[in-house]
């Protein structure tokens, strides 16, 4: 799905748990998530702190989407 | 670590006053059991049905199948953790009722759950309609969690397997096995040229519905480890995921493991079966990266000269699959995989979501995508009503006339990645 | 009952005409069986026969392809046959490119059913095992006899239209189609045997070759986040609560639109995930978790973000077959181009 949105020229970021996965089948922009179950979230810690993780996560994203890449490039940090 | 199968043949399962096994019928008092599963404050009630291979007859939303075991001799007693204190099991001498299984149904906990049919073209694709089936329907009490509903469903299936298993205590068996795993220095020496072969048993461990419990402990708390071969027949291993059920491991196919019976075949022959390590499949990546650098670790200080490797489930596991295979051949452990595919209705997709070109010996349960027309059968067990929902199932697959239309993966047990089946796809 | 109508097409050796010094010859039409047409006639028995058999030169059908090919389409349109075979080549290259190209042609342009056969390293079958029933056979005419009957069988399937088994049964090259059958042996004995000979070096066939995968351009980077219009797709199943599209659980065969103009927060009484591979709990519980409008809508306000688009895009990614994902894909990307969306975060589960 990521490889055919990005085909139309838009830059896509994939926010995905299993990074391999996503390498494997082809997204260029990747931003690692927290767990499968809850990507941009996790249920352990307080609404407030789990509201501050997903907002790294979506302000992470973003960069990413400044960045020019020319490969496949996982957003570490 | 030796351990000796009793065999007790049950040909028949029937009600009656007194629950015994006399002449390889199974004789099951109903209020007894019920009584006893009702213990459980989260269920509201429950009951017990019987059906037989080639009755007009479905099953579902089946939650786990069972086979019922007794320890007779040694430490330890079936389903550990759970059933009985916990013990190592795996040594000593084990009752097995062959023939007959529990089986676990009702009201659906999520999307899960699959379908046995006893007869029909259904009845190809799952290895239970080979039995004779005593049903366990339970009811979960309103308002308790799913989490709650799953334990308690899975514990009284547990349950009625044990009790009936003890009715097999005294009695003579019609058939006995003997399996036995020797020590590492123990095995060298007497197969010296034999090939070392390992055995890598993924499990489920992804959450609700998806998890799997070792001598009690959930699976995804566990860091990759051994398990000696004949703990697994005496229930040290339980089933508590049912999600797609084709290709999820019932309980059953953790007492009747084929890759440890087949690898158990060759021992001495062609190979040295060394030994069983068991890993999970959890949701982390960072687990994922542990779990098969640990495999391959275990792998590596067994000495393996070849592996083969069972998935169980689909999708984010290819990833484990495809970390444990390559890591494994990585060592120069050649490494033998077995999955199932997701290939589409069609077949035209590709099977896996993830790849290496280092897994180039791969064996197929089959594409779990294939459309299958279940007919209307006379009785239902169970109840029909959830299977536009479960996995497998789509708006509209349960037709007016009662027949089903859906993707194999509804079948319990069809595309099993222990590679219990003869199903295969090219 | 009648037999079915068969014709023929074999190059200028196998018509025993002669060998590369004949291989100019242009496609002319016999009546009846020649050659190897012979031995599938007997293996046809009752139920089908060679009715014409059309013989062209190798080279010339290489060197006028276009041609050659409409010459020999008409000469098949003429015998209104039920069944078209070509071959088998074996390893003869340009005979192979010929069978498989006819083949492709008689199948795709006159909707006659037809296979052909030759060894699986004729350049022919690379280029059209994925478009037409090619049968393995060996890499010379010593391999006749074995081909013959496969070719025959399959080819009577076609022509009756009955359901074509696996490449494992039906003997022809692997096309890519992935198809179910039952084994003589169960998968965990086909393992360890597998696993016997790979230890010993010995060949052994995979039950699934690896795929390889295609890549795309990365899309240029945003230069002014502040002014961008940014969507949010998901294959983490989050829905309005109630599920209005009965998404499927598994291999979805949809994907949903929903409007989230307005709303600042997934809750848990309205929305929720139709995914059935995960633990729903957290993401019913709430859906932020794997679509993060609460936060997007909060750079949005802040001018972080231009705007957040309207909708939101949504499947169930559990077991859903790459083909339907690729046209969800499609689909979603053309929308969000149409309207205006700058860049797109994918979530998964």
């Amino acid at each position: 799905m990521v490889k055919e949105i990005e085909r139309t020229g838009l830059p896509v970021v994939h926010v995905c748990t299993v990074t391999p996965i996503s390498m494997t089948v082809g997204a260029n922009r990747i931003v690692p998530a927290v767990a499968i179950p809850h990507p941009l979230g996790n249920p352990g810690l307080s609404r407030e702190e789990e509201y501050e993780l997903r907002s790294k996560l979506v302000e992470k994203s973003l960069r990413a989407l400044e960045t020019e890449v020319s490969d496949q490039t996982i957003f570490e940090s | 670590m030796k351990l000796q199968l009793g065999y007790i043949d049950i040909s028949g399962v029937e009600f009656a006053d007194k629950s015994e096994i006399k002449n390889g019928i199974l004789y099951v008092n109903e209020k007894e059991i019920v009584a006893e599963v009702l213990q459980d404050e989260h269920l509201k009630a429950a009951r017990l049905e019987i059906t037989k291979p080639g009755e007009s007859c479905r099953i579902t939303p089946v939650k786990d199948v069972i086979q019922p075991r007794c320890k007779v001799e040694g430490p330890g007693g079936v389903f550990p953790g759970w059933m009985h204190k916990v013990d190592t099991v795996g040594s000593g001498k084990t009752h097995v009722l062959r023939g007959v299984n529990v089986v676990t149904a009702g009201k659906i906990v999520g999307f899960q759950e699959g379908i046995i049919d006893m007869t029909g073209p259904g009845a190809d694709y799952t290895p239970f309609s080979q039995f004779n089936n005593l049903v366990l329907v339970v009811e979960p009490k309103e308002g308790i969690h799913p989490h709650q509903y799953e334990k308690a469903a899975r514990l009284a299936g547990l349950k009625v397997a044990t009790m009936l298993g003890e009715l097999s205590r005294e009695l003579k068996a019609d058939e006995t096995e003997e399996f036995e795993t020797l020590g590492i220095k123990e095995g060298i020496e007497k197969y010296p040229d034999l090939p070392r072969v390992g055995y890598v048993m993924m499990l489920q461990s992804q959450g609700l519905l998806h998890d799997t419990y070792v001598y009690g402990v959930d699976m995804k708390q566990s860091l990759t480890t051994m398990i000696m071969p004949t703990e697994t027949m005496d229930g040290a291993i339980i089933s508590g995921n049912c999600v797609s059920a084709c290709d999820k491991n019932t309980t059953f196919h953790h007492l009747n493991n084929p890759v440890i019976a087949e690898l158990f075949k060759e021992h001495g022959k062609t190979l040295n079966f060394v030994g069983v390590i068991i890993t999970n499949e959890n949701v982390y990546l960072a687990d994922k990266m542990r779990s098969s650098d640990w495999t391959a670790k275990l792998a590596e200080f067994l000495q393996l000269d070849g592996a083969i490797v069972s998935q169980e489930g689909f999708g984010n596991p290819d990833t484990d699959l495809i970390m444990n295979c390559k890591k494994l051949e990585e060592r120069g452990i050649k490494t033998v995989i077995i999955t199932d595919e997701y290939a589409g209705q069609d077949g035209k997709s590709q099977s896996l979501a993830d790849a290496d070109a280092a897994a180039d010996a791969v064996v197929t349960g089959g594409n779990a995508n294939m459309v299958v027309k279940l007919p209307a059968l006379e009785r239902v067990i169970g109840s029909t009503e959830f299977v536009n929902v479960i996995a497998g199932g789509h708006d509209g697959s349960l037709q007016a006339d009662g027949s089903i239309e859906g993707e194999l993966q509804m079948i319990t047990g069809a595309t099993n990645e222990m590679g219990f089946n003869k199903l295969s796809a090219r | 009952m009648t037999k079915l109508r068969v014709v023929h097409y074999i190059n200028q050796f196998f018509a025993q005409v002669g060998g590369e010094e004949m291989a100019h010859i242009e496609p002319e039409k016999r009546e009846g069986a020649v050659g190897p047409g012979l031995a599938f006639n007997t293996e046809f028995g009752e139920q089908a026969e060679i009715v014409a058999t059309i013989v062209c030169g190798d080279s010339y059908f290489g060197e006028n392809m276009d041609k050659a090919k409409e010459t020999v389409l008409n000469m098949v349109k003429e015998e209104k046959p039920d069944l078209f075979i070509a071959g088998p080549a074996f390893n003869a290259g340009r005979y192979g490119v010929a069978c498989a190209t006819i083949t492709a042609a008689v199948k795709e342009e006159l909707g006659i059913p037809a296979i052909t056969g030759m060894y699986e390293e004729n350049p022919g079958a690379d280029m059209f095992k994925d478009k037409v029933y090619i049968i393995a056979t060996r890499d010379s005419a010593a391999g006749m006899r074995k081909a013959v009957p496969p070719m025959a069988k399959l080819g009577l399937k076609l022509a009756k239209g009955e359901a074509v088994g696996s490449s494992a049964e039906e003997g022809y090259l692997p096309n890519g189609i992935r198809v179910n059958f039952f084994e003589e042996k169960r998968g965990a004995l086909r393992a360890v045997e597998m696993l016997n000979k790979k230890l010993a070096g010995k060949a052994y066939t995979t039950e699934y070759p690896m795929p390889s995968f295609d890549r795309v351009e990365p899309g240029a980077a945003i230069k002014e986040m502040s002014k961008a219009t940014i969507a949010l797709v998901t294959s983490g199943g989050i829905v309005p609560k109630g599920n209005p599209d009965h998404i499927e659980s598994s291999n979805a065969s949809k994907f949903g639109e929903y409007n989230i103009a307005g709303v600042t927060d997934l809750d848990a009484d309205t929305y929720e995930t139709a995914h059935g591979g995960y633990d729903p709990v957290y993401a019913n519980e709430d859906s932020d978790r794997v679509l993060p409008v609460d936060v997007l809508r909060k750079l949005e306000a802040d001018g972080k973000i231009g705007k957040l688009y309207d909708h939101f895009y949504t499947t169930v990614g559990n077991g859903t077959a790459v083909a339907s994902a690729k046209k969800f894909g499609e689909e979603i990307g053309k929308k969000l181009k149409a309207d205006g969306v700058d860049a797109v975060i994918l979530t998964s589960t």
